[in-house]
């Protein structure tokens, strides 16, 4: 058997609440890490697994206390030590990186300076010695010349790279343990394709163990042997990577995974109902009760233990995981959704261009802008009534540009923008007619920034029907209440503020507000990416219902390609601001295409550990889109040379009416991506 | 995770929204002393035209520098006026300049904050470069300067005080709403198509208020000091009118051997001063708002 490093015994972690009752956030959690192994630790928002890996380093955050039990490592309890004996552990046997790991570096300071007090603090390296561990950390986290990037300022990095750094001070202590909260989240889908490729090659090659904490079953499935599945404060299943993936026999995990969009199925997936509990607010009997599928009587007022199969090497805690222990649908059904597409063009934008740069004086006074290098430039785009077009891209190239300037927020450079085919919109908010605003509305990614935290409900939904409708007492009410049904809430909502709704419950409040203003298109800017997995789906579902309702067009901005595919009918795929392939979505998803749609693809990450992302080109990050040529050329692995860097590459159109803009030939570039 | 949202409120009414501020300031030992002392000048200053025992300004001769006494508790000054009824008149006049000081420093300061937050701009940049070249004049010279072309009339005195110490609130309203501005929500309402009003109103102001209000208060306990200070130098009230800075200036030169006329208005003003600090403090921490991050001195 495989040395144990890390056990985790009984523990119960929580806090008083104001009333002076003990709430838990732990619930008599018993693990343990083995030498070597990567252990995933996998949960929504609230479920805990980020306090179990912080008393995993002997840590428990300010107002938590420790209730029961223990966590040991090296056969002493961590959570008993003292401070000074715990800071000889914490960096050189057990070393953690955080979430924001770019922030947490130091900005005045120079990066190998900042490896080398880590080197200082927890190692007994001198000197001479260091100086040579420097460059080798960082050969090993694999950043381009050693030497220079020691030599530069973290900003000076990219927010893959700056990971790497803070992996390789991690590593400086050469650690036991490595707890990693998710260190991936947040970045661009290729960089994080590449981070966590990293992490499997480090885990590999130094045999350190890692947690690896996320709420992605996506990032958990290509690093983990081994994963725990949290709900409200309890390991609800534990067990070997691949069968959790493949089989899972709890029904949260079940539902989890069948709510994740996949690459390769079209159609949305299907959707939990309900939220998780708060602690605090748990009742008698299993705590995943209200949003169970499979649940029968017995569990409204029994909980049921954690029960280790045997023959499966697996721990669940569920009285009925046999009934799912033979179901091999996991990966299979999606609601098909209908398109209600029409034939009539609503939106027009036709050579549209933005630009960020600084007017000056002389273009203030002949109000221009001028830049011959703009962020956004040659946008056209025809959409259709009732069509839902996504815009997707890495972070920076230009989605949420295209999207304010559609919404009035942001001066288009040049090109028109026509509503209907006759209404300009080029113009911005102030010269726009208010009908021409309510037509476009916007809801955004973050609810918690969206809503006013000082309106409830009720006044939130209220502004835009009293601008725009004038509407007022009892008649506004009624189509308050209106609103929030369509959206799935009920009345009793309108009183309460945002701070008392849940991420999703939010979510359905703006686009209750979005609905309010009877608008014919809906900007809708990554609305599910500061969702949880299993609330995503609802909100993609709500989306969906409400548009067949409504007859809404959508354009959709996401940088999650499965979540694209499974709710829209057109895609277009944009680098540094350029236009690089635009089609139907099931075309875009499929070959021949645009050398940078491949690598966007290629970076997906399925919950599956036999689907292995493709890492096609560098997760380098360009600042600026080139003066000439194509967009993609700075990182274009299959560049042909002078061509691509001088020529703006020409639209090609495929057979089944998919645009790709390259200088390759369609054959060739089918030809190369099959094999 | 938030733990502090775990029992969900329903929505309050103003009335108990105010009541639980106050008790949670309350329930802290300096906020308790803090209400305690400025409710004790508040009422104080209410009745005190009603308890005092002597008249203010009525002159004797015969009872010059008296030491305190049953008839005359805290003693007689110079021209044997009651130092007790000229100390709990001396707080009326205090607070009620500077309360109203306070308010207009408030509004004023508050609202042009709020107005370059959002503008933001070229307007922002000129509006401040004022601000901060008024902010550079020493105030007091300023006050002198104004109060010795028209003139020390309570007219004139809350109007200029609130003036010069709305220039922080300014400073503090601006960055309050510089947070709030670049929020979803406000980029919604702007697309909706609101009218800047509006959005200040309805968007801003209930975001802002808050912090708003906090440096108002801790305002109010300098402005006091700054008052004081000037009817100390002979700016400020004219006599008669019993006021603490004009008593501890009159009675200094006597300190020595009739330190009763010069301890009354100290003990006065010092304990209003510590009185509203500890209010205010108490109130941000009420708010949840940490100062050490705000307001620039
Ligand atoms: N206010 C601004 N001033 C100057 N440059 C900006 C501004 N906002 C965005 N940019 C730049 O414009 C480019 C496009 O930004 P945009 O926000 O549209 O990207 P995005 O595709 O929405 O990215 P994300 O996925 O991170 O939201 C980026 O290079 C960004 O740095
Ligand atoms: S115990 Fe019952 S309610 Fe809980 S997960 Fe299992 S079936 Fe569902
Ligand atoms: S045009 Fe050239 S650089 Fe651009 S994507 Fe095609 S091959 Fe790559
Ligand atoms: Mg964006």
């Amino acid at each position: 058997m495989t040395e144990i490093i890390q056990k985790v015994k009984n523990l119960s972690i929580g806090f008083k609440s104001k009333k002076g009752e003990e709430i838990l956030i732990l619930r008599n959690i018993t693990t343990n890490v083995k030498k070597g192994e990567t252990v995933g630790i996998v949960g929504e928002s609230g479920s805990g697994k980020s306090t179990l890996a912080l008393a995993m380093m002997g840590y428990v955050k300010h107002g938590l206390y420790t209730i029961g039990g223990e966590c040991e490592f090296n056969s002493s309890n961590l959570l008993k030590m003292k401070n000074r004996d715990l800071e000889k552990i914490r960096g050189r046997k057990i070393a953690m990186i955080p979430q924001n790991a770019g922030q947490a570096l130091t900005p005045n300071l120079k990066i190998g300076y900042q490896i080398d007090e880590a080197l200082q603090l927890h190692s007994d390296l001198k000197e001479e010695e260091r100086e040579q561990k420097i460059s080798e950390l960082l050969n090993k986290v694999r950043l381009p010349s050693p030497e220079t990037i020691a030599l530069r300022y973290p900003h000076e990095l990219s927010g893959g790279q700056q990971q790497r750094v803070a992996v390789a001070m991690a590593l400086a202590g050469t650690p036991d343990l490595l707890l990693l909260d998710e260190p991936t989240t947040g970045l661009d889908v290729t960089t994080q394709a590449h981070v966590l490729e990293l992490l499997n090659f480090i885990a590999k090659d130094t045999g350190t163990s890692m947690v690896y904490v996320s709420h992605d079953l996506g990032a958990i499935a290509q690093v983990s042997d081994r994963i725990i599945v949290m709900y409200s404060g309890e390991i609800v299943l534990e067990g070997p990577s691949r069968d959790i993936l493949k089989k899972p026999i709890h029904p949260y995990t079940y539902g989890l995974l069948k709510s994740i969009p996949k690459l390769s199925l079209a159609g949305l997936p299907q959707s939990m109902p309900g939220s998780q509990p708060q602690p605090g607010t748990m009742h008698r009997g299993c705590s995943f009760f209200d949003r169970c599928n499979f649940s029968e009587e017995k569990c409204k007022n029994n909980s049921p233990q954690l029960e280790y199969l045997e023959e499966l090497n697996t721990s669940v805690r569920c009285f009925n995981y046999k009934s799912l222990m033979n179901d091999n649908q996991v990966n299979q059904t999606v609601n098909k959704i209908k398109t209600s597409l029409q034939d009539k063009e609503i939106l027009n934008l036709s050579e549209v261009s933005i630009s960020y740069a600084r007017q000056k004086l002389l273009d203030q006074v002949l109000n221009r802008i001028s830049d011959d290098n703009p962020t956004v430039k040659d946008i056209n785009i025809n959409i259709k009534k009732g069509e839902t077009i996504a815009l997707v891209g890495e972070s920076g190239s230009g989605k949420s540009t295209i999207l304010k300037s559609i919404a009035g927020l942001l001066r288009t450079k040049g090109g028109i923008i026509k509503f209907d085919q006759d209404r300009n919109l080029s113009s911005d908010l102030k010269e726009r007619d208010p009908n021409d605003l309510r037509i476009i509305q916007l809801i955004f990614q973050n609810p918690d920034e969206s809503l006013n935290p000082n309106h409830t409900v009720e006044e939130i939904i209220a502004q835009p029907l009293k601008l725009y409708f004038g509407l007022k007492g009892e008649e506004l009410k009624k189509n308050i209440i209106d609103l929030l049904q369509k959206v799935r809430l009920g009345e009793f909502y309108m009183s309460r503020y945002p701070r008392q709704l849940s991420g999703g419950e939010k979510q359905r409040v703006a686009v209750a507000r979005a609905f309010a203003a009877k608008p014919d298109i809906i900007l809708c800017d990554e609305v599910t990416s500061a969702l949880d997995v299993s609330v995503q789906a609802a909100v993609l579902n709500l989306l969906q219902q409400l548009k067949e309702d409504f007859g809404t067009t959508y354009i959709f901005v996401s940088h999650d390609l499965a979540v694209v595919r499974a709710i829209s009918d057109r895609v277009a795929v944009l680098y540094q601001g350029r236009l690089c392939e635009v089609g139907p979505s099931k075309d875009v998803y499929q070959f021949p295409s645009h050398p940078y749609t491949e690598v966007l693809l290629g970076a997906v990450l399925e919950p599956d550990p036999d689907i292995k992302p493709k890492l096609v080109a560098e997760d380098i990050v360009e600042e600026k889109p080139p003066q000439k040529g194509c967009s993609f050329q700075g990182r274009c692995s299959r560049i042909l040379g002078d061509i691509c860097k001088n020529e703006v590459p020409p639209w090609q159109i495929t057979n089944s009416g998919n645009s790709i803009r390259c200088h390759i030939p369609l054959k060739e570039l089918q030809k190369d991506q099959i094999n | 995770m938030k733990l502090d949202n775990i029992y969900q409120e329903e929505k309050k009414s103003n009335f108990a929204k105010v009541s639980e501020i106050i008790i949670t300031m309350a329930s802290r030992p300096s906020g308790f002393i803090g209400l305690s002392i400025l409710i004790f000048h508040v009422v104080l200053a209410f009745i005190s035209p009603y308890i005092a025992p002597y008249d203010f300004k009525a002159i004797n001769p015969t009872l010059m520098l008296q030491a305190p006494s049953a008839e005359y508790w805290f003693g007689t000054d110079d021209l044997g006026r009651d130092v007790f009824t000229r100390t709990i008149l001396g707080g009326r006049t205090a607070l009620t300049i500077t309360f109203f000081g306070s308010l207009i420093a408030l509004l004023w300061g508050g609202l042009l904050g709020i107005f370059c937050g959002l503008v933001g701009g070229k307007t922002d940049d000129v509006v401040m470069r004022i601000v901060d070249a008024f902010l550079s004049i020493p105030w007091i010279l300023a006050m002198l300067l104004i109060v010795s072309l028209l003139g020390t009339s309570t007219e004139v005195l809350i109007p200029a005080l609130g003036f010069f110490y709305g220039k922080g609130i300014v400073r503090v309203a601006r960055a309050a709403t510089h947070d709030v501005i670049a929020k979803d929500f406000i980029v919604s309402a702007r697309a909706r198509g609101h009218s800047n009003f509006s959005i200040i109103w309805n968007e801003i102001i209930p975001n802002v208020r808050d912090s708003i209000l906090v440096e108002g208060a801790m305002r109010w306990s300098w402005m006091l000091l700054g008052f004081s200070s000037l009817s100390f130098l002979g700016f400020g009230v004219s006599p008669p009118t019993p006021d603490w800075g004009l008593m501890i200036s009159n009675a200094r030169g006597l300190m020595s051997f009739a330190y009763w006329s010069v301890i009354a208005p100290i003990v006065g003003l010092s304990s209003l001063i510590i009185g509203i600090n500890l209010t205010a403090d108490a109130f941000a921490k009420a708010l949840g708002i940490d100062r050490s991050t705000k307001a620039p001195v």
